[in-house]
């Protein structure tokens, strides 16, 4: 068994008690750093290709009515549209109608991160109880979430409240299924120099089980803000008379298309704000993480 | 330098010339005043008694550490070399109080860490721990992450801060101190990593395949910086590797682990100079101390 023959090479580095042969796990160039980020250029692209596409779009839609010949009633004219956002911005109300959608929109997200982060957190921490409640999970899940609104307004009446727990229904599922992912997601090693330093329960949740999360709780906030938006806006087309779902629907209602068309445009401009506010406010949090980096 | 006695309990590097206690004890009849003198020769930096490892998994028990009996002077360098699976890094695992031994007792100074399968954690507190991965966190800049062990035991801002700008320098990570762990190389992030360790002038260092994952080149280098560290801070250094060459290089006792059970197989005394240079290698000694050691594995198949 034991013939023991010595190594015939000499004795350098390269004599491992490895005997798989593997190279050293993953090597890595001790003095090249990861390369910074991309070229300006390319940070600067969608400055460039975001106007280039609004204008061609307008081109497309100019082109569709005035050499087509698309009905007005199909498809009004930009201008037209221009107009009846001029119009809009006439109307006393429409400050009245913008607030009133904002609110449904900033409560309903409001209740479902701050629902959504406390059943996420427990349910990613606690097995048993998440394994208990999955079919529960997984049948609200499926169900078209909207079909709950003619049961909202019987619920709670043709106010804003129907419309806000619309919102926050929307808007939990992301953000409580992102919580409890990223609850799970703390790094092994991570806990292991925690303990080894005798880390302390709430040293440990500050230092290391937060900033693990919050990442999974902005990744699940970008997708609840434009959810709630959705909830507060088809709320609003069901019952009510406030609001801008409720001025699409009555838009609609008298066959003024620019009206309608214009309702539109404010509703992408402020579903759009209100995401860039959530980016900001996470880039502002985390400037660590690899999703502020890579992002435009 | 000085000549170390080789016998297979403590042999710690002579640190300072201390004279020696009036008292005529040998190496098993401490008590616990000669453990609070650093720099005494005979003091223990870590003692591990019958330690013994079993795991439950789904096909039945296995047994990974069997009897294993070390004592580590104070501020004497320990590596632990064997195969893979042979229960190096489930012995550090336990010397860092991550792993609970099955039977057995380790001890920092005269101070139990694990009793009765409970890790007292003002002990391991008191450990400097140094991972395959660096386990850097990334939403701490390198001078947050170094100051970590200083946050946790409520030292100032101002005064962490401070610390974890030299221990940064210590490690050659001097003009990084704000960058982020991502936007450094594997070798600087396993730096931050030792500086983080020595963060709270650990009594003991321990260290699990430290360099493993990085280049060949990065690795002597890194071997080099280790050794200055361990010279200028003088603590206890458990490391281990499945380098044999690396072992030889760093350490003042190379013990050796065969695997199924884990147990130590043999302590070997590395006389060789201090401080190593990288042309030490290229000894007849340094050869031999390897290939023996080579020939000691090989005789397990």
């Amino acid at each position: 068994m034991t013939t023991s023959t010595p190594p015939t090479t000499s004795p350098t580095r390269d004599i491992d008690t490895r005997t798989d042969g593997a190279p050293p796990a993953r090597p890595v160039d001790a003095d090249a750093a990861p390369a910074e980020g991309e070229s300006p250029w390319m940070r600067r692209l969608p400055w460039v290709s975001g106007p280039l596409m609004l204008v061609a779009l307008l081109g497309i839609w100019q082109f569709a009515v005035s050499v087509v010949g698309v009905s007005e009633f199909i498809l009004p004219a930009p201008a037209a549209v221009v107009e009846a956002l001029g119009d809009l911005f006439a109307d006393p109300d429409i400050g009245g109608h913008i607030g009133i959608t904002l609110l449904e929109v900033l409560a309903g997200f409001g209740i479902a991160l701050v629902v959504g982060v406390a059943v996420g957190a427990t349910l990613g921490r606690i097995a048993w109880l998440q394994r208990a409640v999955q079919p529960a999970l997984v049948a609200l899940q499926v169900v078209p979430k909207v079909a709950f609104v003619p049961i909202f307004v019987i619920w709670f009446g043709f106010g804003p409240t129907s419309k806000i727990i619309m919102a926050a229904l929307l808007a939990f599922f992301p953000i409580m299924l992102n919580v409890m992912l990223g609850v799970r997601s703390v790094d092994r090693g991570h806990r292991d120099v925690m303990r080894g330093l005798g880390a302390s329960r709430w040293a440990t949740f500050r230092d290391m089980e937060l900033p693990t999360t919050l990442p999974y709780v902005f990744a699940g906030a970008e997708v609840a803000i434009v959810f709630s938006v959705i909830g507060a806006i088809v709320g609003e087309y069901l019952g009510g008379s406030q609001g801008l779902g409720y001025l699409v629907v009555s838009s609609l209602n008298a066959l003024d298309a620019p009206r309608l068309f214009a309702v539109i445009v404010l509703l992408a401009v402020l579903g759009s704000l209100l995401y860039v506010a959530v980016t900001t406010v996470k880039k502002l949090v985390i400037p660590w993480h690899d999703s502020v980096r890579t992002e435009v | 330098m000085t000549q170390q006695t080789r016998t297979a309990t403590a042999t710690p590097p002579p640190t300072s010339p201390q004279a020696p206690p009036p008292t005529p004890a040998g190496p098993d009849e401490f008590d616990g005043r000669d453990t609070d003198r650093p720099g005494d020769p005979r003091a223990v930096g870590l003692r591990v008694a019958g330690v013994d490892k079993t795991y439950s998994t789904r096909r039945g028990d296995v047994h990974a550490l069997s009897d294993i009996d070390l004592e580590v002077g104070r501020g004497e360098f320990v590596s632990l070399v064997g195969r893979s699976g042979c229960g190096k890094t489930t012995l550090l695992r336990v010397l860092s109080g991550l792993l609970a031994p099955t039977a057995g007792t380790v001890e920092a100074g005269e101070r139990p860490a694990w009793v009765a399968g409970r890790r007292d954690d003002a002990v391991f507190a008191e450990f400097g721990l140094v991972f395959q991965e660096a386990n850097l966190f990334p939403w701490f800049t390198v001078v947050d992450n170094v100051a970590l062990p200083l946050k946790l035991r409520g030292v100032g801002r101002a005064e962490r801060r401070a610390r974890a700008t030299e221990l940064c320098a210590t490690v050659g990570l001097t003009g990084f101190e704000d960058s982020y762990p991502r936007e450094l190389s594997g070798g600087m992030r396993q730096r931050a990593a030792i500086a983080r360790a020595l963060a709270c002038d650990p009594s003991v260092l321990l260290m699990d395949e430290p360099f493993g994952a990085l280049d060949a080149m990065t690795r002597d280098r890194m071997n080099l910086e280790l050794q200055h560290i361990h010279a200028v801070s003088g603590t206890t250094v458990v490391f281990v590797t499945h380098s044999i060459s690396e072992a030889v290089f760093l350490a003042d006792r190379v013990v050796l682990l065969t695997p199924r059970p884990g147990r130590i197989r043999s302590v070997t005394p590395i006389d060789l100079p201090r401080p190593r240079s990288v042309e030490v290698e290229a000894t007849a000694e340094f050869g031999e101390l390897v290939v023996g050691l080579r020939r000691q594995l090989d005789e397990e198949d």
